[in-house]
């Protein structure tokens, strides 16, 4: 069987699929936020393929602005749950609701 | 097409077949060896500078000079009692050791270590009537994966201290990770000069590039300042004295590895002086032209490893005398030092020397290209440091306001 | 001939197949576990390996400095990052009951949805596309489109950075 850009896109799709299913189960923010990852890999997994079949640099390029966007959000993502995690520990996502003020 | 993943080394230049198999695995097996045999003597070396430093005899009793003290102490250190302690994570706990190890190995694979780098060598050898570099490989995004394989050296000391179950070392990881990730921005943006200056990632390139004097050797051609930022923050990177907080004995008692005992402390051990090593041959390569020098009568490749063992012989001792003559840093200093200080100063300089390099390519006069960028980078070393002095102040003032009774919230 | 013309002749299509089987299955199980496992530091060392699973995929398609950046972006210092937070909070050796959510049944039920609705999708859509053998992709190629074509992306995306390092100090600091 040869190989074809569809299996690296059948590969993404349900490394998505998992990642989303991890968001939806878990409820511990650090985790939820490493199935978010698990989702944005998929989607530059796709994005690659998808560059080497139509040999335009445009996947390439669109990884690495997912790789710096995805940088900053952990960051500022951490942040939080660290300030969160601060006044409570063990806290889960449920509890992000004090955020409402 | 593959031409990018696999390096353009000229052994693949025709069919592949498998004599150029054996080739490869001939310079893998080499360098592996090569390595190990170099963490043996660096151990006897250490000990010996540090005791001729501190006017002691140092190892003397295993082997001349004691130079199979290492051998003797790996023998030890085999016959001990593996201990895991009860309440760790042991699967992490015996991984953790692997992991500091593999990248070690893994670095030094860009490193050309000799080869004909003379007046107007290209670099290659010629072994049974295949040309080749003497380098393990020659990856086209070299200084890349050298920075990839320090940032994932933290993940030995990290899960080590995690997966110890145990106060300090816990304590002693969280310490080394905060430390490594600070440096790795150094270590990167110091970096980021020398490739500006090559025009390449490859290693074998920006050694080729520092061929014919010394002064084509980046140390001089980016100025001494990334070189000296590098030097640092690669100090910081390996953990060593004297940014050794990881470990300080007085604190943390052993630091990440104090569960470790018998075999498992030895691949720390081991993986510890192999960064050492390989820091150097790194700096070796990317600052002082590695092989580059003068070839005489004989083989030219053989010149080249010459001046590469030399030279490496030279940062092995730095890296010793750091250790025998500064004081430990403190860990707000340690902070201070690389975000306030290094982190500004390579981005700065990197942006002189873009400077430079843009004005060279435009014609403009490089003093006055100079002056101004020099003002431009003063103005902003300037307000940079009356920022930091500000927030002193203001945190100053917040605490001698909370430490008073009277103002306590 | 130059190494180009050279390599180009070679068929790769057999390796570059049983490593993408291997990686690919890996790379399944590790997120399948990063979905499941009772410990959060477990979880974020399965995540380690799907995204070393991606680097590789990344290499096998010629794309290599996406792959190196992404063991440095997000090996290095994203998960890291992850690790020194999960230290800093609740660094607990063994297995966690709450991280999960109690009901999960609907949520497997979308996600196993989600699976088959996209992978039926794109196996009927891409069913005979090839992968081509022409893409010749180096580091300076891709630093020239970022820095042509896609420079106000780039610009942006540098702001964005700066933002999230002044929120992050900010949001981080003792109050």
């Amino acid at each position: 069987m040869e190989l074809t850009t569809t299996w690296y896109l059948v590969l993404g799709a349900i490394i998505f699929a998992i990642g989303a299913s991890g968001l939806m189960i878990r409820r511990n923010p650090l985790v939820m936020f490493m199935c978010v990852e698990l989702m944005l890999n998929a989607v530059n997994l796709t994005f690659v393929a998808f560059g080497r079949e139509l040999d335009d640099l445009g996947g390439q390029v669109s990884v690495f602005f997912v790789l710096v966007v995805a940088a900053a959000e952990v960051v500022i993502g951490l942040a939080i749950i660290v300030a969160i995690m601060r006044h409570r520990s063990g806290a889960t996502a449920d509890d992000l609701s004090v955020l409402r003020g | 097409m593959r031409t990018n993943v696999f390096a353009l080394d000229p052994l693949f230049l025709d069919d592949v077949g498998f004599e150029e198999v054996g080739i490869v695995l001939l310079k893998v097996v080499v360098a592996f060896v090569m390595l190990l045999v170099s963490v043996m003597l660096m151990v006897w070396f250490e000990r010996k500078f540090i005791s001729d430093m501190q006017n002691r005899i140092g190892p003397n009793v295993a082997g001349p000079f004691g130079i199979l003290q290492t051998f003797a102490d790996g023998i030890k250190l085999f016959f001990k009692e593996d201990l895991i302690p009860e309440r760790s994570d042991r699967f992490v706990f015996k991984l953790a050791p692997y992991l500091s190890l593999v990248p070690a190995f893994l670095v030094f694979v860009i490193v050309p270590i000799g080869g004909d780098f003379g007046e107007d060598g290209d670099g290659t050898v010629t072994w049974f009537g295949h040309e080749t570099f003497l380098q393990v490989a020659d990856a086209p995004v070299g200084v890349l994966f050298f920075l990839a394989m320090s940032s994932l050296a933290v993940y030995g000391v990290m899960l080590a201290g995690w997966s110890s179950g145990s106060k300090y070392p816990l304590l002693g990881s969280v310490r080394a990770s905060a430390q490594m990730v600070s440096y790795e921005a150094a270590l990167g943006l110091s970096l980021a000069a020398v490739i500006l200056k090559t025009g390449s990632l490859s290693s074998h390139d920006i050694a080729l590039a520092q061929t014919g004097g010394i002064v084509n050797w980046n140390v001089l051609a980016t100025g001494i300042v990334p070189f000296v930022i590098f030097l640092i923050a690669g100090t910081a990177e390996l953990n060593r004295p004297p940014f050794d907080l990881v470990e300080a004995e007085q604190e943390l008692v052993g630091g990440f590895h104090t569960e470790y005992s018998s075999l498992r402390f030895a691949l720390f051990f081991l993986a510890e002086f192999m960064n050492t090593v390989t820091m150097s041959a790194i700096i070796v390569t990317l600052f002082f032209g590695g092989p580059a020098g003068p070839t005489y009568a004989g083989p030219a490749w053989l010149w080249g490893m010459f001046w590469f063992m030399l030279k490496l012989l030279v940062f092995l001792g730095v890296f010793v005398w750091f250790r025998a003559t500064l004081p430990r840093l403190r860990y707000d200093q340690l902070m201070d030092l690389g975000w306030k200080i290094l982190i500004p100063l390579s981005l700065g300089w990197f942006l002189f020397v873009a400077a430079l390099e843009i004005g060279d390519n435009r014609g403009w006069s490089r003093v006055v290209v100079a002056i101004v960028s020099g003002a431009a980078l003063a103005l902003g070393a300037l307000l940079m440091s009356a920022a930091i002095s500000a927030s002193r102040r203001q945190r100053l003032d917040e605490q001698a306001e909370s430490d008073s009774p009277v103002g306590a919230r | 001939m130059s190494a180009a013309a050279v390599l180009a002749d070679i068929d790769w299509h057999v390796e570059q197949q049983v490593f993408f089987y291997l990686i690919a299955t890996t790379q399944v199980v590790a997120a399948w576990r990063v979905v499941t496992t009772k410990n959060i530091v477990h979880a974020a060392l399965y995540l380690v390996v799907v995204l070393a699973g991606v680097a590789a995929q990344f290499i096998l398609l010629g794309a290599e400095f996406i792959a190196s950046t992404q063991v440095l972006v997000y090996i290095g210092a994203v998960i890291v990052l992850f690790l020194f937070g999960i230290m800093l909070t609740q660094a607990r050796i063994g297995a966690e009951n709450d991280l999960d959510q109690p009901n999960r049944l609907p949520a497997v039920l979308t996600a196993g949805l989600l699976a088959i609705l996209t992978v039926s999708t794109v196996i009927r859509t891409f069913e005979d596309v090839e992968l081509p053998d022409n893409s010749r992709t180096t580091t300076a190629s891709v630093s020239d489109s970022i820095f042509s074509d896609y420079i106000i992306a780039f610009e942006a995306v540098s702001v964005l950075l700066l933002a999230a390092l002044i929120g992050a100090i900010v949001v981080a600091r003792k109050d």
